[in-house]
């Protein structure tokens, strides 16, 4: 003897079962009449007293719903097998398979009707445009709304470097010498191993200063001064001075090492170092 | 000139002009917008119309909405308002005319074998049997393109359990009982 439990188990089952033929038979385009109403409504009337909880009684729903659905597509099924336009699938698939792509054109021409139609400009249309056209207010008014295009990045003079306190009025080189020193001397002090970290070289009070110290230390790497040594586990990166000049290699492969000077960074620095004081 | 026949001569102008050029995305004009722009009497207006196309080989041709059972009586104002009104041709095109207008042999036999099979598989199929009925025909790689192409140009359309579907355009254009008879009775 089932247990109630086990009652309702098989019940919701086979109500699933329902609902995916059903599904299968909708969404795949399969005969409708693979599934037997008698049997699915004999079914569903079985199982109706025992659902007492909501989920069960719309699953029930849900399943009369989809059944509903395969009689409509059986209806059609008839409909369609009554009128003159049914002809059977696999007779037509032979039929089109034993004809050559000449006939088939030929009896698609006796049957094609192609629409005319025009897609030039047409009186009605024109009238519109002038309409438009006259009510447009002029460009110079309109294009102040445009926002300003965004200014991309491009190659600065010396003068602008210049201009914008990047660079100094000073010989390059003496004042490249003078900043190699500087690092030399702050190594001394504050560093070890012979080097500093990168940060705490380039990093000054005011953002600005940053910046000028970041593009002087590229020039003191690129021009032999000094090396970098990167640590990308740790995310540390050090600059260490050369006592000499060093001439480049040829054969030696260069490589660029991009650092972004970010106001951020450069906050968190401060930070860093006020905490550290 | 009565002025009777002025007016209608001037409201088959407007309709000449709203039915040769396109005003929207697809081509035709509903019933509703003929109403609109003709007056109420604008069925008068293109049976007139259709008459005066007869012999330029052309014609008036209405389409039902999807779903909407074929106009076996004279159909209400409503069914008219709901239609959608074409100009097509009224006869037949040759081969030749059909590549003059842009359409390559195997394509308008793969056109031919699509719809004939939708149908005859009472309007829906899946995708890969249009497909693999196609290759017996068109070179392999062309049949996935060409059936793209049919539903770009609204002969078909698919959903998204790739189920293909008639649309609109075979509607107005294919007179899908002449074809399956046409295809039934050609010698293979």
């Amino acid at each position: 003897m089932q247990s109630k439990k086990e009652r309702v188990k098989i019940g919701r089952e086979r109500l699933q079962r329902i609902i995916e033929i059903c599904k299968a038979v909708e969404e795949r385009g399969l005969d409708p009449f693979l599934v037997d109403v008698d049997e699915i409504i004999r079914v569903v009337r079985e199982f109706f007293p025992d659902w007492k909880q909501p989920e069960d009684l719309c699953l029930d729903a849900e399943a009369i719903n989809r059944l509903a659905s395969v009689v409509k597509l059986q209806s059609e099924w008839v409909k369609h097998h009554s009128t003159s336009l049914y002809t059977d699938p696999f007779l037509l698939e032979e039929k089109i398979k034993s004809l050559d792509k000449e006939a088939l054109v030929e009896a698609f021409l006796g049957a094609w009707r192609p629409i005319v139609e025009l897609e030039q400009i047409s009186i009605h249309s024109l009238k519109e445009a002038l309409i438009y056209w006259k009510s447009l207010p002029p460009i110079r008014n309109r294009w102040k709304d445009l926002p300003h295009p965004e200014e991309t990045g491009g190659i600065a003079s010396w003068e602008e470097l210049l201009r914008l306190k990047i660079l100094r009025d000073k010989a390059f080189t003496e004042e490249l010498e003078s900043f190699w020193n500087e690092l030399k001397r702050l190594v001394a002090e504050k560093g070890g191993d012979g080097k500093i970290r990168y940060w705490d070289f380039v990093g000054a009070e005011t953002f600005e200063e940053t910046v000028h110290r970041a593009f002087l230390t590229s020039f003191l790497v690129t021009y032999g001064y000094a090396t970098l040594e990167v640590y990308p586990l740790e995310d540390e990166i050090f600059i260490k001075p050369f006592e000499k000049q060093q001439k480049r290699m040829s054969r030696q492969q260069l490589v660029s090492l991009p650092i972004a000077i970010t106001h951020e960074e450069w906050e968190k620095w401060k930070r860093g170092r006020a905490e550290a004081k | 000139m009565s002025k009777r026949k002025a007016v209608y001569v001037s409201k088959i102008k407007r309709a000449v002009h709203m039915l040769f050029y396109r005003r929207h995305k697809k081509p035709g004009v509903k019933g509703w917008e003929l109403r609109k722009a003709l007056g109420s009497d604008y069925p008068k207006v293109l049976s007139i119309l259709d008459e005066y196309l007869k012999p330029l080989d052309l014609q008036v041709k209405m389409v039902l909405e999807e779903g909407e059972k074929p106009l076996s009586e004279k159909p209400t104002l409503e069914e008219l308002d709901r239609a959608r009104f074409y100009i097509t041709l009224r006869g037949d095109l040759t081969p030749k005319e059909a590549k003059m207008i842009g359409w390559r042999i195997d394509d308008l036999a793969g056109l031919a074998i699509t719809i004939a099979y939708i149908i005859s598989k009472q309007g829906k199929v899946p995708r890969k049997e249009v497909e693999e009925l196609l290759r017996e025909k068109l070179p392999g790689w062309k049949a996935s393109p060409n059936i793209d192409r049919y539903i770009r140009y609204g002969y078909i359309a698919q959903d998204e359990n790739e189920q293909l579907y008639l649309d609109w355009r075979t509607r107005a254009e294919v007179d899908q009982k002449a074809l399956i008879d046409l295809l039934l009775s050609s010698k293979g």
